[in-house]
């Protein structure tokens, strides 16, 4: 049974018509950035043709209805993570880095100090590691890794060490280098066994699957808009109320306050107490719009999707390349996300990935923001494939196929 | 667009898979220099023996892309039994043979153009100082057919991203030089 129509959604993506040297692209980079289809960029476009105007302050209709967008874009994604009071628990940032650089600065800011410290892991993105690092010197805590073992899992033989008397452990919920689907309820029940609040690194996970922040046991989750459909310039940082309002405010200015005095301010209630300044309207637009695309195709149909494309893509690149390819993360793709990072014989990514492109097949070559892990890989870049809900087998055929290109090109090995 | 055939010519490939003066050299008496590309993380090791101001000896380590690996090797022919004046020159009309290109970039390579990449990003981020009227100053014929199988890698800069690659074994040969000028 497939209810899955791939070529109706390509369709619905009007960059994916585009033709370079008289072929239509094939885009396998969806982790690093999705696209966006016909959907939202109609609703961004009509936002700004017949509603924008700036939110919470005009008394005007179209002020109003901005508003009114605004705050049910809030909901949706509040809705669509599954958060107990979608009103009141999403807060809207630049990015994702942007919603770890608000809890570190300010819930880890008020919180952490010497003698202290978090755990991470070693496939952190450098959005969970940096912002992290950056307060470390500042405040004088330490930071623990949870190690990454050879097949890509974390290596949790040690994790009552690392957790004990942590004050939050930090984790992607999926590697966006090695595809690893992390265990993130069993870690975070133990985390909270030793006090710890646990920070989810949605970035790769929340476009591919449903996502319950209850059931994942997380404190604070983070995504971002321009990898699930939506337009760039947002991201998304839920965390429970309570701990939203026992946080400090992050950005000054606008919007986040109740009341300014020139002595002194109140902040406003939250989340708008973390949206200083005029914030992405039309990007909440778009975001919601996209979030209802998703909804329209089902999550567990979008993740279904994935497992069986991942899994089509493992099979044919191990059928025509056998020992020569070399799939990096853990076997088996229901373990993993829609992404698939290898190496080809001794070809260096970036010489890969620039004879793909002469072949209209978009992958990503480098260390994909995760330089620790590189390390412990042993290599300095990875070839990346990553797909989405307007991938199909063709796709993975075209990659198949210019790998062999690559393979005549440089021809060694 | 600029096609494969523009960067990947034979000849590089040919350095590619042959490299030429792979290896290491004991240090000291040889002098050891790391160059690094911080987009992609390749390494280029420069290991250089001079000797009354000749480039007696040089090897190549560490790793990299076909563009980086192909013009060290290319380099280290070129620069091999040269004084260190003549190689310093080399270095100066390979790097504007690089770069003269990149002005012209925003109206000629179009999609093939990275807007990542800001002009004379690449000098900058080896933490290198050189001089700009150099880098500017294009090439005379002259020059370009002095440089022999290294003029195969003008095509690069069709592909703006890859500069860098071609780039890095040569601003680590120049900051060896300097290393070992200043230490002299
Ligand atoms: C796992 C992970 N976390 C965080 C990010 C950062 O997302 P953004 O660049 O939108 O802040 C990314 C994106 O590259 C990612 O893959």
């Amino acid at each position: 049974m497939n209810t899955f129509d791939v070529a109706a959604i390509k369709a619905d993506f009007p960059i994916l018509q585009r033709c370079f040297n008289g072929r239509k692209i094939v885009y396998l980079d969806s982790a690093a950035s999705s696209q966006r289809p016909e959907a939202v960029l109609d609703a961004m476009d009509t936002y700004y043709r017949t509603t924008h105007a700036n939110v919470h302050r005009g008394v005007y209709a179209i002020a109003e209805e901005a508003t009114r967008l605004f705050e049910e874009a809030r909901h949706a994604y509040g809705r669509f993570v599954g958060a107990p009071d979608p009103a009141h628990e999403v807060v809207f940032t630049k990015n994702a880095t942007e919603a770890v650089n608000l809890v570190a600065g300010t819930w880890g800011r008020a919180n952490l100090g010497p003698g202290d410290h978090i755990v991470l892991t070693e496939m952190e993105h450098h959005a969970n590691l940096v912002p992290w690092l950056m307060l470390s010197e500042q405040k004088g805590f330490s930071i623990r890794y949870i190690p990454v073992d050879r097949s890509g899992w974390l290596d949790l033989s040690d994790i009552d060490a690392l957790l004990d008397g942590a004050k939050l452990l930090g984790v992607t919920l999926v590697s966006n280098v090695l595809g690893t689907l992390n265990p993130v309820a069993e870690l975070a029940a133990l985390a909270h066994a030793q006090g710890a609040l646990v920070l989810a690194d949605g970035a790769q996970f929340v476009p591919h699957m449903a996502t319950s922040v209850t059931a994942l046991g997380c404190d604070f989750l983070v995504a971002t808009g321009h990898k699930m459909l939506g337009p760039t310039g947002i991201g998304m940082l839920w965390a429970r109320r309570a701990l939203l309002e026992e946080m400090p405010p992050f950005l000054g200015g606008g919007e986040m306050i109740r009341d300014v005095r020139l002595d002194g301010f109140t902040p406003n209630e939250v989340p708008w107490k973390f949206e200083a300044g005029t914030p992405p309207i039309a990007e909440a637009v778009g975001l919601a719009a996209a979030l209802s695309y998703l909804e329209g195709l089902g999550m567990d149909a979008v993740r279904a999707h994935e497992i069986a494309l991942t899994g089509y893509a493992m099979d044919a690149l191990q059928h025509a390349y056998g020992d020569e390819i070399v799939l990096f993360g853990p076997d088996g793709p229901s373990n993993r996300g829609g992404v698939l990072s290898f190496a080809f014989k001794d070809l260096h990514p970036h010489d890969i990935s620039q004879v793909l492109d002469a072949e209209g097949v978009c992958i990503r070559a480098g260390h994909h923001c995760a330089k620790p892990l590189m390390r412990k890989l042993d290599v300095s870049a990875t070839a990346r494939a990553s797909f989405y809900v307007y991938n199909d087998e063709q796709d993975v055929e075209a990659l198949v196929k210019a790998l062999g290109k690559a393979d005549e090109l440089f021809g060694i090995g | 667009m600029a096609g494969l055939e523009d960067l990947y010519r034979e000849i590089i490939l040919d350095h590619y898979r042959n490299p030429r003066n792979r290896g290491e050299l004991p240090v000291p008496p040889a002098h050891r220099t790391e160059g690094f590309n911080p987009l992609c993380g390749d390494e280029i090791v420069v290991y250089l023996s001079v000797t009354d101001g000749i480039v007696e000896d040089l090897r190549i380590g560490g790793q990299g892309c076909s563009i980086s690996q192909s013009s060290a090797s290319m380099m280290s022919a070129a620069v091999k039994g040269k004084t260190t004046a003549e190689a310093r020159r080399t270095i100066a009309t390979f790097k504007s043979m690089m770069s003269i290109h990149e002005s012209t970039l925003d109206t000629s390579a179009g999609l093939a153009s990275d807007p990542e990449i800001p002009e004379g990003v690449s000098s900058e981020d080896s933490g290198l100082d050189e001089d700009p009227s150099d880098e500017l100053r294009p090439p005379s014929e002259a020059e370009l057919t002095a440089l022999g199988d290294l003029a195969a890698l003008q095509g690069v800069v069709k592909f703006p991203v890859r500069i860098k690659c071609a780039t890095l074994s040569w601003n680590t040969l120049a900051q060896g030089l300097d290393e070992i000028a200043t230490s002299a």
